[in-house]
């Protein structure tokens, strides 16, 4: 027999098998691409467990929504199944996503810093594949960067940063104090911030630079008191991606102001303390898989299987492409326990979502915030809409 | 500050109250048949108020377990059964007595349940164990459970007794259990995040709220398969603010009510037509719909706004809107 008459041979023969009742299960796999070492998961940070950083690895995330998706995939006759994949650089992931895609996986959870997802992204290009950026938040992925088979679930800093203007303007604090940090990823949250100030009418009434640091040489950026001196405001806004210096912020300031952006109030997309929309079963399920709090990017590897679940689900397993055309279609109704049905944004793969503006211990409010609306879609008022999008894939 | 009064007051608040109690009470003993008691759970106030069916005043709070939820009254309606999700259990309430009789226990994080034709035993979600409990009343213990997928909500017998049907929010699917041998006989993937159920009087159809999908999936009752569907598209809302949860349908199985959630209405639907003849505006977060026994009021609650929307179902008009207590879940009516 040659090999195409095989081919077609049982292609027919798995067609009788689903028409006819017990198919035979078939695998949807997931690759779960991480560095060897990533130093946001150390003890010695998430100890702090500072408001705006991860508690852990996200993997915890991804499994609670394996476990959840056996009894459809049962249902189905499919299994869905997760592998770990780990490499030291962008090269080793480069090379582990190539091996999995060889063996069959097609869907990608991706938990690097955001050079190494636009670096694997780009040399993944036109391979049958599909990447779920779970944990890098830099908006650059999202508009120049963007790639047609890479998917955000975590929300990006512009999302963040217009969700927390949107408070502000809602408690009409509308004059704001902004602290910005010396790293590079401390400057792309404060432009975003910038940017969401200027689009809302947030007054920032002077931006300082602050550094981590109790040399005396250099008190005027290190001590929190000499920072916040000399104008008056509102709010401080931390734009701190590291988390230690913003720690320190609160209750030291010279005014009685509170403090948002990475310590204080921050807007994430998910937060333990959240208790509407079924959040608490799933903060639980969380708490029993990683015995820890869920946080943002657990939330977000948590979607990215949902998503892909669901698109196999209602798309019966069809083939790779149409599973994506679902995935990425107006018409999937993604259940983000969040309240609202969440779906992917055509024009830069961004999966909308309301985010929570949480404390240490409780959610004050879910943006986008009553008042703040969109033409079609309130979600949209929050990060980058179609008009802000250069994002040519 | 409750827990800070003196001593002195609060017993002195309690004879009031237990005084006031007496004269209000039925003295007749322990038959007290159709009260015309509205009786509606708190989720956040652990316990049932008792509103005068007629007055609509409040003639008793009844403490019950944590996060009272699901209500139904047994077939002879002098007991109210009442699920307390977190002290995982049923309270029964004796309607007499207007206390709490005994409690039955029924397994973790318990939601919604139904009551088998005998009245023998309870059918209990297990949101978080993932699992139906067959719970025999009257000896206390667990009989059966069975896996399901996460997060079930809804749970209801068919009329005919033979089938148990369960929702599971997470899994998108109704779950069809066969009542003789507590198997799974059928999955069947519906609209997103399904929650509660209505029957035709015959079972030949059931529908099923679809909380994400805005939507209601009329299932087939004998073959187990989807028949229809019925969307909602209140006027000046928007699809991602309709989420169907509550749905009650008349003894002739000629109307449905649904409720649509953040849309702040409910839904009159024609059964045999599927279309919608009304929307009616109600408070907020419309969840739970229970119809009074001659079917001329309709009971809305709405768990946002703490209280109690009352319709009369002839103009389907709310005629007055009654305050309960914090995030009410379910209303039964004792008429």
């Amino acid at each position: 027999m040659s090999l195409r008459r095989l081919i077609h041979a049982s292609a027919f023969a798995a067609a009788t098998l689903c028409a006819s009742l017990p198919a035979a299960a078939e695998t949807v796999r997931f690759g779960f691409l991480e560095l060897d070492r990533n130093p946001a998961y150390d003890d010695k940070r998430t100890f702090f467990r500072t408001l705006s950083q991860p508690l852990g690895s996200p993997v915890v995330g991804a499994e609670v929504a394996l476990r959840e998706s056996r009894f459809v995939g049962q249902a189905l006759k499919v299994d869905f199944a997760l592998e770990r994949a780990k490499g030291a650089d962008t090269a080793a992931l480069i090379a582990e996503a190539s091996r999995l895609q060889a063996g069959g996986v097609r869907y990608f959870l991706v938990d690097a810093p955001a050079a190494v997802v636009a670096e694997l992204a780009k040399a993944t290009r036109g391979s049958e594949m599909v990447l779920f950026n779970v944990s890098a938040a830099d908006d650059a992925l999202r508009q120049a960067q963007c790639q047609p088979h890479l998917f955000h679930t975590l929300p990006n800093h512009a999302m963040q940063t217009d969700a927390m203007a949107q408070y502000l303007v809602s408690r009409k604090w509308r004059s704001v104090l902004l602290l910005e940090g010396p790293l590079a990823d401390d400057k792309l949250i404060s432009a975003a911030f910038e940017n969401s100030a200027k689009r809302l009418g947030i007054k920032i009434v002077d931006k300082r630079q602050f550094v981590l640091s109790n040399d005396p040489r250099q008190r005027e950026q290190g001590n929190v008191a000499l920072l916040t001196a000399g104008k008056d405001y509102d709010a401080i806004f931390v734009a701190d991606s590291d988390g230690e210096f913003a720690r320190t912020v609160p209750y030291r300031a010279v005014l009685p102001r509170p403090v948002v952006g990475a310590e204080g109030l921050v807007a994430e997309a998910w937060h333990w303390a959240w208790e509407r929309h079924g959040a608490p079963q799933l903060t639980s399920r969380m708490v029993k898989q990683g015995d820890r709090h869920p946080s943002s990017r657990d939330w977000a590897a948590w979607v990215a299987v949902k998503a892909v679940v669901e698109s196999v689900v209602r798309t019966n397993n069809a083939p790779f492409a149409q599973q994506v055309a679902y995935l990425a279609g107006e018409e999937i109704t993604i259940d983000g326990f969040k309240g609202n049905k969440l779906g992917f944004r055509p024009w830069d793969r961004q999966l909308r979502q309301p985010l929570l503006i949480a404390t240490h211990n409780a959610v004050v409010e879910r943006a986008p915030i009553q008042g703040f609306l969109h033409q079609t879609n309130n979600m949209d008022t929050l990060g980058f809409d179609q008009r802000d999008s250069q994002c040519k894939p | 500050m409750n827990d800070k009064r003196p001593a002195a007051t609060v017993k002195r608040i309690v004879g009031v109250l237990s005084a006031v109690m007496l004269f209000s009470l039925p003295m007749s003993g322990a038959v007290a048949k159709d009260t015309g008691y509205i009786f509606v759970s708190s989720e956040n106030d652990n316990a049932v108020t008792v509103l005068d069916g007629k007055s609509h005043a409040v003639v008793k709070t009844i403490a019950t377990g944590e996060r009272p939820r699901d209500m139904k009254l047994n077939a002879a309606r002098d007991k109210l059964y009442v699920i307390a999700s977190n002290s995982e259990r049923v309270d029964i309430i004796d309607i007499a007595k207007l206390a709490v009789e005994r409690s039955v226990d029924v397994g973790e994080d318990p939601e919604m349940f139904d009551i088998s034709k005998d009245g023998s035993r309870f059918y209990v979600s297990n949101e978080e164990d993932a699992k139906v409990s067959v719970i025999d009343i009257a000896g206390n213990k667990v009989l059966a459970e069975i896996e399901v997928g996460e997060e079930p909500e809804g749970v209801m017998i068919s009329p005919d007794g033979k089938k148990l049907y369960v929702t599971s929010e997470v899994a998108n699917m109704v779950h069809v259990i066969d009542t003789a041998t507590n198997e799974v006989k059928a999955n069947i993937v519906v609209g997103n995040r399904p929650r509660r159920f209505a029957a035709t009087p015959d079972g030949s159809e059931v529908w099923v709220t679809n909380e994400l999908g805005g939507s209601v999936t009329i299932l087939d009752g004998v073959k187990d398969e989807i028949k229809g569907t019925v969307s909602f598209a209140p006027k000046g809302f928007r699809a991602d603010d309709v989420t169907p949860v509550g749905i009650t349908m008349t003894r002739d199985g000629k109307t449905a009510y649904v409720t649509l959630g953040r849309a702040n209405h409910f839904a009159v639907v024609d059964v045999a037509s599927r279309t919608v003849k009304d929307y009616v505006l109600v408070g907020q977060r419309a969840w739970g719909a229970t119809l009074n026994r001659d079917e001329s009021l309709l009971f809305v609650v709405n768990g946002l706004s703490d209280d109690v929307s009352i319709v009369d179902t002839r103009t389907n008009k709310v005629i007055k809107s009654v305050p309960v207590g914090r995030v009410p879940h379910t209303a039964v009516i004792d008429d």
